[in-house]
């Protein structure tokens, strides 16, 4: 068994208003001298560390987490999974 | 005619609740901590404002997993009239018994303020006593109340009659100013707005008559007259 670090992106699914990151954008960003940015999405984290077998285990099983107990809501968010070895 | 009142950790608008339910309607009211089941012969439940868990992760989604909300189910199961109010709404979209969810209100903003509801659907256990279109000025006070479901989810609500209350004006951006919605078969009935808030004249500056129709509409649908 290795342990792994899986991270947990949540975020908004496409056409879902994300006012916090509009805020950001138009209020902070773009009235600084950062004119190239045109979209903030904000989104939250949650880092897991667990030990399986190897790192697709360990992703299908946080996968199985999120969608068992509704880590995220699938009508307006999405999440993203990412992997690394400790 | 027992109701039962579920608390978590966090509630904290469930005091206020029992007292209205108790001394203002004369229900026999009970609590019921979060981790024990529900009795079998309950008339009601109501699953009350608050943090529960404080908010962490997302409003509701934690309480969604208590023991309780397994005999919430059961019962929801049989017709039995449960209503959330505020978190309690937020737990119950949580735990799939109602459609939709709550999200962040459009401005980021914790909401305190007085708004007015419309009555859109006067056939649940929570609104028999109501006319359609009735207005009810009421309290909110939340900051995840945006209610938003998708496109296809709105149309089986309007086409099921699942929308309960309207803001009378934009409030916070829910879809469609949405406040309060109920499951396909009518007897669970969540509401942004506080009701335990603006039932007596005492605490409520507008009118306390519509929202008292809410519990009058329970006593109604348990068969005792007013």
């Amino acid at each position: 068994m290795a342990t792994f670090s899986v991270h947990v992106t949540i975020e908004n699914k496409l056409g879902i208003s994300d006012p916090e990151g509009d805020t950001i954008l138009n209020d902070l960003v773009l009235k600084g001298t950062h004119k190239t940015v045109s979209k903030i999405k904000t989104a939250k984290m949650l880092k897991f560390t667990i030990k399986e077998k190897d790192k697709k285990t360990a992703q299908s099983k946080v996968q199985e987490i999120c969608d068992d107990l509704r880590i995220y809501n699938p009508m307006v968010s999405k999440v993203i999974i990412d992997v690394f070895e400790n | 005619m027992k109701v039962g009142v579920v608390v978590f950790p966090g509630s904290n608008c469930d005091r206020d609740m029992y007292h209205v339910l108790t001394d203002v309607f004369h229900f026999d009211a009970q609590y019921y901590w979060h981790e024990k089941g529900l009795p079998k012969n309950i008339d009601a439940v109501i699953l009350p404002g608050g943090f529960s868990y404080g908010d962490r992760l997302r409003a509701g989604v934690i309480a969604a997993h208590s023991p309780i909300i397994k005999d919430v189910k059961k019962i929801a199961e049989k017709g039995i009239p449960i209503l959330g109010v505020c978190n309690g709404f937020q737990i119950l979209v949580e735990s799939g018994l109602l459609p939709g969810v709550l999200l962040k209100n459009e401005s980021l903003n914790f909401m305190c303020e007085w708004t007015n509801l419309i009555v859109e659907n006067n056939n649940t256990p929570f609104t028999n006593q109501f006319k359609i279109n009735e207005k009810i000025p009421i309290p909110i006070a939340n900051g995840e109340g945006r209610y938003y479901v998708d496109d296809d989810t709105m149309k089986k609500l309007k086409k099921k009659n699942q929308i309960v209350f309207r803001y009378s004006e934009v409030v916070n951006g829910s879809s469609d100013r949405i406040a309060g919605v109920c499951n396909e078969d009518g007897n669970v009935v969540g509401m942004m707005p506080h009701p335990e808030r603006a039932v007596e004249s005492e605490i409520n500056p507008i009118d306390n008559k519509p929202s008292s129709r809410i519990f009058e509409s329970l006593l109604t649908t348990m068969g005792v007259s007013k």
